[in-house]
């Protein structure tokens, strides 16, 4: 597991859910084949209505010019990030775009599950609100063993949670190498 | 101490005589479901983890039910479907219900009602957040993503986590125009959209023993939506009448101790329920019905797994019977049973199919449908700036399909009261006429 994420912000608001993480009508793409897979990250965080996308002025799209790939790695999130469907293809979209941790007041049960067991990215929780904290394009950096993110754009740092009992697993890998490590599982 | 029936459920599965919340333990599964969305991914997952030609723990728990992108010419979703179909030929799996036969149900939750697979006791794990759905039987249901899913493939087994209960307690009896939906749509307005996150919503009281099992399903399948990880309801003589028509499998009816602990207990008089809509663009936008007369509509939408049973279009038909609609009005069953039903249920004379057509609504086929928006060609989806009332599930922005339209949720009554007047309409004046 990194020690430090460093990164660029991407800053959205609370309730965000999987419609507008990744809509449903984009949810036909594989998500095993190398090349296909890409549209999820074109499309990845393309239902945020205009307003909300990358605040605090919004209508800044996470992702330009059909490109996979976005500049912003570090999303700051509010309350029940990712709320709504199972859809797996939600933290997924958001790891093909290039998204190294999720830094939310809070999450929905079945997203924060899912980017664990999948190993997607990390879902830190913080102590506080941060939304109105971090603004998008902001530099930011996690410091994993302490605990913290400082935005670097105006100095602050910020007390994040501790990942507690899914630690294992997220040092692990994912939910597999972590049940190989336990021996759950055999060893490939 | 005294466990919930949640907590029993899962301490039977984990081998222990005893859990509490916060526990995370290692459940073995009954049931696993997938569909066409979720499907291909998993499968993937278990190939890439388990070996190429591995083998699934239990052919006979996986289901495998086909239902949101089923009607469309786009040829990534029908691609995936073929993969559902070469994945059951490989793992020969006897619980397959294919798109294009006989043998095509429908919306998944639903369908594992109707078939058999939803049975008290039990602890059944589906790739599809109204999962829990199936706690209406008295079991454990919840849903996950494809990688838990590919585990559970490869293992019978998924780590859990034992969650809190909160016990939502209706003591009489119902209004008669008000329905499980505006039950749901109430509580998650009280406790919002994030209110039970984490927690199991277990429903008690008189009046929920009163409902069908339809009813009762709406209640936990819209648990989700409040954050829940599970909806649960005791099973009694209504489920196990239900249960024993479609499957002869074995199950264990669980209770709740009078002891047991809940991190939130609250009783409501079920006699003061009105209808109410969740405004957009949240499911916890809670409004009296009677608040919103003045909204103007586009489109009506009755279907999906929360709103598409044979007790909701009773529910619509009863209203729309001699009537005609006045805006476009969407009819989708969830499955070909209900479908099927609805040439079968009469009222003075007429069947439900014949009271939709002569009303001007337009019907479309079994599936999750625009529930969910879905690939362009998706009956009944929104575009533009439409304003819809609909039976579904969630009204966040973009739902339906088009990120400017809007999405007041509400029960079948309210829909088809609606349909008729062309703006929100409370059904109590349709009924009590």
């Amino acid at each position: 597991m990194k020690k430090v994420i460093e990164g660029i912000a991407y800053v959205l608001g609370n309730d965000v859910d999987t419609d507008q993480i990744i809509p449903a009508e984009h949810l036909v793409y594989s998500l095993s084949d190398p090349e296909e897979r890409k549209n999820y990250g074109k499309f990845a965080l393309s239902g945020v209505p205009g307003e909300q996308a990358g605040l605090p002025d919004g209508n800044t799209p996470f992702t330009e010019n059909e490109q996979c790939e976005s500049k912003y790695s570090i999303i700051i999130g509010g309350r029940n990030f990712g709320c709504g469907s199972s859809r797996e293809h939600a933290p997924a979209c958001m790891e093909i775009a290039g998204v190294q941790a999720v830094v939310a007041e809070s999450y929905a049960r079945i997203f924060y599950r899912n980017s664990v067991d999948g190993g997607f990215f990390i879902p830190f929780e913080s102590a506080k609100l941060l939304t109105a904290e971090v603004k998008t394009g902001d530099s930011l950096t996690i410091d994993l063993q302490a605990n913290t993110l400082t935005n670097q754009s105006s100095g602050k740092t910020y007390e994040l949670k501790s990942l507690g009992e899914v630690i294992d697993i997220i040092e692990a890998g994912d939910i597999f190498e972590y049940a190989r490590k336990t021996g759950m599982i055999p060893s490939a | 101490m005294g466990m919930t029936i949640t907590e029993k459920i899962l301490a039977a599965h984990a081998g222990k005589e005893q859990v509490q919340p916060g526990d995370n333990i290692w459940v073995d599964v009954d049931v696993l479901m997938t569909h066409d969305v979720c499907g291909p991914g998993t499968f993937s997952i278990f190939k890439k983890q388990f070996g190429e030609n591995a083998k699934v723990w239990d052919r006979d728990k996986v289901v495998i039910i086909p239902d949101h992108f089923v009607f469309t010419k786009d040829t990534h979703a029908n691609r995936n479907i073929e993969i559902l179909r070469q994945f059951v030929k490989e793992q020969s799996l006897p619980h397959y219900f294919d798109v294009g036969t006989d043998n095509y149900k429908g919306v998944c939750h639903l369908a594992l009602a109707q078939e058999g697979f939803n049975r008290p006791g039990d602890v059944l794990f589906g790739t599809d957040s109204h999962t829990s759905t199936s706690g209406a039987f008295g079991m454990f249901s919840t849903g996950i993503g494809n990688t838990d899913a590919a585990f559970i493939l490869g293992t019978g087994k998924i780590w859990v986590k034992v969650p809190e209960s909160m016990c939502f307690e209706f003591t009489g009896t119902f209004p008669e125009h008000v329905m499980a939906k505006d039950v749901i749509l109430s509580v998650i307005g009280d406790i919002g959209v994030d209110g039970a996150t984490y927690r199991a919503m277990e429903w008690r009281g008189d009046a929920v023993m009163k409902l069908s099992m339809e009813e009762r399903m709406t209640l936990c399948n819209m648990a989700i939506e409040a954050g829940g990880k599970n909806g649960i309801i005791e099973a009694d003589d209504v489920t196990l009448d239900y249960v024993k028509q479609r499957t002869d499998a074995p199950y264990k009816v669980y209770h709740s101790d009078d002891d047991a602990k809940y991190f939130f207990k609250k009783t409501y008089n079920a006699s003061e329920m009105e209808p109410v809509v969740a405004k957009p663009h949240s499911p916890d936008n809670k409004a009296k019905v009677s608040e919103c007369v003045d909204v103007k509509l586009d489109r009506a939408y009755i279907g999906s797994c929360t709103g598409g049973k044979i007790t909701d279009f009773i529910a619509a038909a009863r209203l729309l019977k001699g009537k005609k609609v006045k805006i476009d009005t969407f009819i989708v069953p969830a499955t070909r049973e209900v479908e099927q039903d609805l040439y079968k249920e009469k009222i003075g004379g007429e069947s439900l199919m014949d009271i939709f057509k002569s009303s001007g609504a337009y019907l479309g086929e079994p599936s999750c449908a625009a529930c969910l928006g879905g690939p362009k060609d998706t009956f009944g989806r929104a575009t533009d700036n439409q304003v819809v009332i609909s039976t579904t599930n969630r009204n966040f922005p973009g739902r339906m399909g088009s990120k400017q339209s809007q999405v007041y949720l509400a029960s079948p009554y309210t829909a088809a009261a609606s349909a008729l007047t062309g703006h929100i309409t409370n059904p109590a004046e349709f009924i009590n006429n």
